[in-house]
């Protein structure tokens, strides 16, 4: 299955969630944080927050979503002030 | 046995400032803290003018005034922002209860102005078309309270002389507190301002656990403004008895929403309560619909320290000659936590208070000659 990420197309098995797809990319990182700081999927498990990526414009958790045939995945959620809602 | 002037039981922002208006004032205090999270840690922080009733008017007005006086020396931690509250009209009975708050606070010098319908539109554009209109008031501000209350330890810390333990206090008596090792502390005078905690060591204080909800959202910078609170929150703040809700939305430094609140008695479970949960978010939603579209990423819950007349107890406890009292701030203990600190360190070093200290007094409930 191909999905997007960043703009940069990526292969994964069926099933993959988009943490997992996310984690086979450098830096494997999902958004930065109000002081600047890289974040990563931490709990695995939709409790912790730390995985909000932008999927087709919205805000999801990468771990609680799978991915679907040509995805978009956007990791720049918190990057710059507006850029959640963007 | 190690002593000082005074010891401090609690370290939220009412024990904080506590700590920092009697080292100010020379003495030597000890804080001791046992870390278990009170209201100000989950509270939103909000500092707002409250005119109830005249006594929460002077408390809460002297109180922005210090806090107006701290803020340009608070580090960044801090989050002070003076964003003012819009508190909203939904109808014509709501805008004369505008009008009549207005009137109370300008009699008092307070600054504030009405907001008709285009106005308040043009303000906060987020907020659903046809409400009547706001009333703003500029002096109110924001603040993130646990750090300030480290900031103010610190303060105290740096200019005077002040002793921070963490260790949970078991027993007071007298001059004495014992804590949890077995060890004990002597002062002069023993400060209890430990909250929602405090009946543990002093059975009979007249306070009841309300629980509140707050839900907090990813960042959507620019959002909302100012804190924005409805009129109808007056009236539901303070009932005594049964669950209730009332838009009340803060737009934090980061982008974003802090949204409240409810008000629960007769609980002293911290688990989020869907259905009281359901009802505040539904309720937020009636006034900033956009929110349905918003990320939430954290709820939790806390609990406010409630005397029968919502005013706090700040003063000497009637029965207990060396125990002085600065609990039951309800939901107010960020904003009036500078007052009731200069107030009580009057009383401790026989200064004048700044403002009458006799509705504040513990004396005024029976009941609490239970030591």
């Amino acid at each position: 299955m191909h999905i997007v990420v960043n703009g940069a197309p990526l292969q994964v098995p069926a099933g993959t969630s988009v943490a997992a797809a996310l984690a086979q990319q450098t830096p494997g990182t999902t958004r930065t944080s109000v002081t600047g700081e890289a974040r990563a999927p931490l709990c695995g498990m939709g409790v912790c927050h730390e995985c909000r990526v932008r999927i087709h414009g919205r805000t999801r958790l990468a771990c609680q979503t799978v991915c679907t045939e040509g995805m978009s995945i956007h990791t720049d959620v918190g990057t710059a002030p507006g850029s959640a809602t963007s | 046995m190690q002593h000082t002037d005074v010891l401090v039981i609690g370290a939220g922002i009412v024990g904080a400032a506590c700590a920092h208006a009697l080292t100010q004032a020379g003495l030597s205090v000890r804080v001791i803290d046992a870390r278990l999270g009170g209201a100000t840690a989950a509270g939103m922080g909000h500092l707002v003018v409250m005119d109830d009733n005249p006594a929460e008017l002077a408390l809460s007005q002297t109180s922005l005034d210090l806090w107006h006086a701290w803020a340009p020396h608070m580090d960044a931690g801090c989050a002070f922002t003076a964003c003012g509250t819009l508190w909203l009209a939904a109808n014509d009975a709501e805008l004369q209860a505008a009008h009549n708050k207005r009137s109370t606070l300008q009699a008092h010098g307070i600054a504030c102005e009405m907001l008709d319908a285009t106005a308040l539109a043009r303000a906060e554009p987020a907020l659903r078309p046809g409400l009547a209109g706001a009333l703003k008031v500029q002096g109110d501000s924001v603040v993130y309270a646990p750090r300030a209350a480290q900031w103010l330890l610190d303060q105290a810390a740096a200019q005077g002389h002040l002793i921070f333990e963490q260790a949970e206090a078991t027993h007071i008596d007298g001059h004495t507190v014992t804590l949890r090792d077995g060890s004990q502390r002597s002062a002069g005078a023993i400060v209890l301002a430990s909250g929602i905690q405090a009946p543990q060591l002093c059975p009979g204080l007249p306070l009841r656990p309300k629980k509140g909800h707050l839900v907090i959202t990813d960042r959507y910078p620019g959002t909302v403004r100012h804190q924005l609170v409805e009129l109808g929150y007056i009236t539901s703040a303070h009932h005594s008895d049964g669950t209730s809700v009332a838009f009340n939305v803060q737009p934090r430094p980061t982008g974003q929403l802090l949204i409240g609140s409810s008000r629960e008695f007769d609980t002293t479970d911290p688990a989020v309560n869907n259905a009281v949960m359901a009802r505040m978010l539904q309720r937020a939603l009636d006034y900033l619909p956009g929110l349905a579209d918003l990320n939430a990423i954290r709820t939790w819950t806390g609990f406010r320290a409630a005397t029968p007349d919502s005013l706090p107890l700040i003063g000497a406890h009637p029965e207990h000659p060396h125990l002085w009292l600065a609990v039951g701030h309800e939901g107010l203990g960020a904003t009036t936590a500078p007052a009731t600190a200069q107030l009580l360190a009057a009383q401790i070093t026989g200064g004048t208070p700044a403002i009458d200290p006799t509705p504040y007094a513990p004396a005024r409930f029976a009941g609490l000659n239970t030591p």
